[in-house]
């Protein structure tokens, strides 16, 4: 039997901490909650949990400023919790350090969707992701091959730092800027133009119908993500 | 002129002007010792006696005990103290006074004059102040101090008082004359018991001389009996009562650069008072004010500004001649006596122009014309200057007579190649040609010069025997004179016509300039475009730097300046305060404040409008000189009229607009209360009914439906929100790289749950190039506008997107297959609220959808439109791209 995974709920309205609990429960995960920024630091330390869903608007204090004190304190996966159109704050945070946002209002499926992935890529954080298999595609980050269908698709280098650099973080969001660093070096040379260009082309040798990605995600404003197939 | 029977209207002004403000009463002395200040402040004990809140601005015992005594009951406002060359002088407070608000403050001696770097020069304009704050005072003047009998005083005392008091102050106070005998007076000097002003003592014995005491003391009484005259009058005015009043008179004081012209204001003045008549002090411009010296400007000035103290209007009129000017000024102004001074003309002037008194009183016809000798100047301190643009002297510039000169050699020429051909007696009228040109276009000196040397040149090249000066045929001499004599005559004609010219064009060149500022004023859309023209206006006009100021609550607030200046100091700040408060002009040139390097005039609005004061507009020189020469006073009060009239224009644009937008945002709020109410209920009964009756019987299909509705409530209310963020103006905007294809795939995936499986197709052309728009608004304006198409086509059929290039922009297309557009609605559909009459199926949604999408899409610089599709029939939303925000096609090559 597998340990419960244990999740911090921080959110100011206590309604939707229940609901989140109730839901996490049946799902077997094993919830603390807090309800400002002064309880979620004392749970952290009591209570090491696994995972923390933070809501971003809390009565005391920034909920980004809380961001860099999380991942200072514990190594727990830190999921964002915030309103629709923030991109700005979602993208903040993700460079912060924080794993995945969730944008409100969420279903509970795609709440427990999220948690699985964020989880199953804190498992693997020791040895490193591998390989991954998104669709028919399958890219194995060892061998820096990169398969559809069995065949091997060509990449150019740079695109390749692309693919590698979202497989290495399975189903997460990664922002613009994470990837950009990754791909140029160079500051100057950063600009989210070349950035689309290389996506594009990419769709095109990966996906089926690159006006329908179902491989490499976009997610508006903050950045792209990889839509890998439950293992 | 008949009186009217009803009451004056300026009469009622005044006397409404007067209504809240407080009462002053003046103890009128014959001269220092009679015990002025002794009565005031007895006055004063006797009102506090009487329950009033007395308190003392400023009183001087000149150490005498007994006014030390009645001062000592008193509270006292502690004077301010100014440094001034080493000395310290205590001046009256007038702030801490205004802040204490008596009822009654008592101020000696009127006529003083305050410290520099005082806020006024004189001590009448701090009481003017107070009186303006509804605070009465009581003062003391000896009689030698009142402006318009300051010559006569000084013509039988010999001692000229340089503090004045102006005619107006007294004529609106409560006069008491402090009278004893002239021989207790004299008693009294005697006992050491006067206190005598420094600069008297050495006129002691002849001022306090009993003669001398006497005439004072009459002209005390006579002024004082004068004032009371003179406020009857204005009650009867007001009251309309019935009498006779001689106020027929007019009278019209001809005032020039000279110092004396002020003699002649103060005679006006005079004689205004004794006729009760209206005067006016006016200053006939004519081609001799463009030499005017600074000092002659500012003396102009002063005569005119002494007069305006003395209660005449004031006026500087452009004409040819001082006789054309004043005349035509007299009978416009139905004047019934002319003042005007002995001109100083020499007799040889005379001779020759006619004495300007004689051709204006041939000329005026049923005018008075009062003559005046000016004697020697008051006041000649100054050293008369050199006029300014005349380097040259008074034999004018060296350059017209080489001009001339020239002229009369090429005509010799000419004249030499003609003589074989025509008359002698003709090559003399050759020569006007040359004379007249000078005249005309150089100057009159240079016309005289040229027919000298035409008639020298004609004597030495034409007539026998040539080649010498001498004169064969007597004949021949009276050629010579004949074109020396007509020569002048037309030299003179040339002259006056080019100074008729120089001076209409000085005139064309006010009008023009008038008229180009209120182009400029009137071309300005908003607020701050029209400061920055008045500033840029004023200052090109009248060579100046100009600043506007705006009041606020925080002090007068820098709007405009030009050219630009970012701060102002204290001093400047404090004097555009006073012109905002007391709707006066103020600092240099003006009134008060005068230590101030700027003149700020403030700009009020109509008085219909009750904005009181809208700005201050400040104007300095480069060089720190007067603002405004004499002659460009009008110009300046002409743009001050404009500006104001563009400011309250502005503001009552602006005032529409803000009720026209009330009225709007009233429409809106109506109809977002009966859309809200019912597309907020709606989905919340659905809900809280399904939710109870899943209590007690619980079914999958509750949950459905609880689902969807609260689905549906979420859409609504992110749509009210965007709604909001538009309606608000203050979209936040993050432009960046963006692909239409990313922008589709997202807007359709985030639609799948509200359009139910319906088929999406997608008409994209690979190529489709980078554009640089907010992502997220783009995303919002698709999903309404695949939501909107999803309501409206038929069910079951597609919806296209579709995406072209066409000339000059990128067109994103949403098409459904439904029953299109109502012609003539296609503006129509993307206002708040509107659903489209013939449209009979209940739809869901509020009508915010397509006017988000106009709204996000402007916000963003893209156009929409709405029109019909053909072949299949729908309606078709297309948002513009322009080309501007496409990025130029990358390709992998390009990239680092």
């Amino acid at each position: 039997m597998k340990t419960r995974h244990k999740v911090l709920i921080v959110d100011d309205e206590p309604h939707i901490r229940r609901l989140i609990q109730t839901a996490l429960g049946r799902a077997d995960y094993a919830t603390v909650e807090a309800g400002n920024a002064r309880e979620t630091m004392e749970r952290l330390r009591e209570e090491r949990p696994d995972l923390v869903l933070l809501d971003l608007g809390l009565p005391d204090r920034d909920g980004l400023e809380l961001v860099p004190l999380i991942k200072k304190e514990t190594d727990a996966t830190l999921i964002i919790v915030s309103a629709r159109d923030a991109t700005d704050e979602k993208v903040a945070a993700l460079d912060l350090g924080a794993d995945d946002y969730l944008t409100k209002p969420f279903d509970t499926d795609e709440l427990l969707a999220r948690l699985r992935v964020a989880l199953r890529h804190r498992m693997a954080r020791g040895g490193g992701v591998s390989a991954v298999t998104a669709g028919d595609v399958s890219i194995d980050l060892m061998e820096r091959r990169i398969t559809k269908a069995g065949r091997e698709v060509h990449l150019t280098p740079k695109e390749y730092a692309v693919v590698a650099q979202l497989a290495q973080h399975p189903g997460r969001v990664i922002t613009h800027h994470q990837i950009m660093m990754q791909v140029w070096p160079s500051e100057n040379e950063r600009h989210v133009e070349y950035l689309r260009v290389l996506v594009r082309s990419l769709r095109q040798k990966l996906e089926d119908d690159p006006q329908r990605p179902q491989i490499i995600g976009n997610e508006i404003g903050v950045g792209y993500r990889l839509h890998v197939s439950p293992e | 002129m008949n009186e009217p029977e009803r009451p004056s209207p300026e009469a009622l002004l005044r006397a409404a002007a007067r209504e809240g403000r407080g009462r002053l009463k003046i103890f009128l002395g014959a001269a220092p010792g009679v015990g002025k200040t002794w009565e005031m402040l007895t006055e004063g004990h006797q009102r506090r006696a009487a329950g009033v809140d007395v308190v003392v601005g400023v009183v001087e015992t000149h150490g005498r005990r007994e006014t030390g005594a009645l001062v000592e009951g008193h509270e006292i406002v502690a004077r301010r103290t100014v440094d001034h060359v080493g000395h310290t002088l205590g001046e009256m407070d007038i702030d801490a006074i205004l802040a204490r608000a008596p009822a009654l403050v008592l101020v000696d001696e009127l006529a003083h004059t305050n410290a520099p770097g005082s806020r006024h020069p004189k001590r009448y304009q701090d009481v003017e102040e107070l009186l303006d704050a509804g605070i009465d005072v009581c003062s003391t003047l000896n009689i030698q101090h009142v402006e318009s009998l300051n010559d006569v005083v000084a013509s039988f005392t010999r001692v000229r008082v340089r503090e004045t008091v102006p005619d107006s102050i007294l004529e609106q106070a409560e006069i008491e004359v402090v009278d004893i005998p002239p021989d207790e007076l004299i008693e009294r000097l005697r006992d050491g018991k006067v206190y005598v002003p420094h600069e008297a003592t050495r006129a002691l014995g002849h001022f306090f001389s009993k003669s001398n005491l006497t005439a004072l003391r009459e002209l005390a009484l006579r002024r004082a009996a004068q004032a009371v005259d003179a406020q009857m009058l204005e009650h009867v005015r007001a009251h309309a009562l019935a009498g006779s009043f001689a106020v027929g008179e007019r009278i019209v004081v001809a005032v020039s650069e000279h110092p004396h012209a002020a003699g002649l204001v103060r005679a006006g003045k005079r004689m205004a008072d004794a006729l009760r008549a209206p005067w006016t002090a006016v200053h006939i411009e004519t081609r001799r004010d463009q030499h005017f010296s600074d000092g002659e400007r500012r003396q102009l000035a002063d005569t005119l500004a002494l007069a305006s103290r003395l209660g005449a209007s004031t006026a500087s009129i452009p004409a040819a001649g001082v006789v054309e000017g004043l005349g035509g000024f007299a009978k416009d102004a139905r004047a019934t006596q002319i003042v005007i001074g002995k001109s100083h003309r020499s007799w040889w002037f005379e001779a020759r122009h006619g004495s300007v008194v004689d051709r204006l009183v041939r000329t005026i016809g049923d005018v008075a014309v009062h003559v005046l000798p000016s004697g020697e100047p008051v006041d000649s301190g100054r050293k008369p200057e050199r006029r300014r643009g005349q380097r040259w002297g008074q034999w004018g510039h060296p350059g017209h007579y080489l001009g001339a000169l020239l002229m009369v050699a090429a005509m010799t020429v000419l004249g030499r190649l003609l003589v074989e051909v025509i008359d002698l007696g003709n090559i003399a009228l050759l020569y006007l040609i040359p004379v007249m040109f000078a005249a005309a276009s150089l100057s009159l000196r240079a016309g005289l010069f040229a027919g000298l040397a035409s008639s020298l040149a004609y004597n030495f090249f034409f007539l026998p025997p040539t080649g010498t000066l001498t004169v064969a045929n007597p004949e021949n001499v009276i050629s010579i004179l004949v074109l020396l004599g007509v020569a002048v005559v037309t030299s003179q004609f040339a002259a006056r016509v080019r100074a008729q010219a120089d001076l209409a064009g000085a005139s064309a060149r006010q009008n023009a300039a008038l008229a180009s500022f209120s182009r400029q004023l009137t071309a300005a859309a908003t607020q701050d475009e029209l400061m920055q023209a008045i500033c840029a206006e004023v200052a090109r006009l009248l060579d100046v730097r100009a600043v506007l100021l705006l009041p606020s609550l925080a002090g007068p607030d820098l709007a405009a300046a030009y050219p630009p200046e970012d701060r102002m100091d204290q001093i400047e700040l404090a004097a555009a305060q006073w012109a905002i408060d007391n709707e006066q002009p103020a600092g240099r040139g003006s009134a008060t404040l005068t230590a101030s390097d700027w003149l700020f005039h403030p700009l009020r609005a109509s008085a219909a409008s009750g904005r009181g004061v809208m700005a201050v507009l400040g104007i300095a020189r480069e060089d720190a000189g007067d603002p405004v020469r004499s002659d460009e006073v009008p110009l300046l009060m002409s743009l001050l009229d404009q500006a104001s009239i563009a400011f309250d224009r502005m503001a009552l644009e602006e005032e529409n607009l803000k009720a026209q937008a009330v009225g709007e945002r009233d429409r809106l709020r109506a109809a977002l209360l009966s859309s809200v109410s019912h597309d907020l209920r709606t989905p919340l009964t659905t809900i809280l009914t399904a939710a109870q009756e899943f209590r007690t019987h619980p079914s999958p299909d509750l949950v459905e439906t609880i689902d969807a509705e609260a689905q549906r409530l979420n859409r609504f209310v992110a749509n009210l929100l965007d709604m909001a963020r538009v309606e608000a103006g203050a979209l936040p905007m993050k432009p960046e790289a963006t692909d239409l294809f990313d922008a589709v795939a997202s807007a359709v995936h985030d639609t799948r749950g509200a359009l139910q499986g319906r088929q999406i197709d997608l008409d994209i052309a690979p190529d489709i190039p980078l554009v640089r728009l907010d992502p997220v608004l783009l995303h919002h304006c698709l999903i309404n506008l695949l939501d909107n198409a999803g309501r409206y086509g038929e069910p079951g059929t597609p919806i296209l997107v579709r995406c072209r290039r066409s000339p000059g922009a990128l067109r994103l297309s949403v098409i459904d297959r439904g029953p299109g557009i109502p012609p003539g609605q296609e503006k129509r559909v993307f206002e708040t609220f509107t659903r489209l009459e013939g449209s009979d199926r209940v739809r869901h949604g509020t009508g915010l959808g397509l006017a988000i999408v106009k709204g996000f899409a402007e916000a963003m610089g893209l156009s929409v439109e709405a029109a019909n599709a053909e072949d299949p029939f729908g309606a078709c939303f297309t948002i513009r791209i322009p080309e501007a925000l496409i990025i130029r096609h990358l390709d992998n090559e390009d990239m680092p």
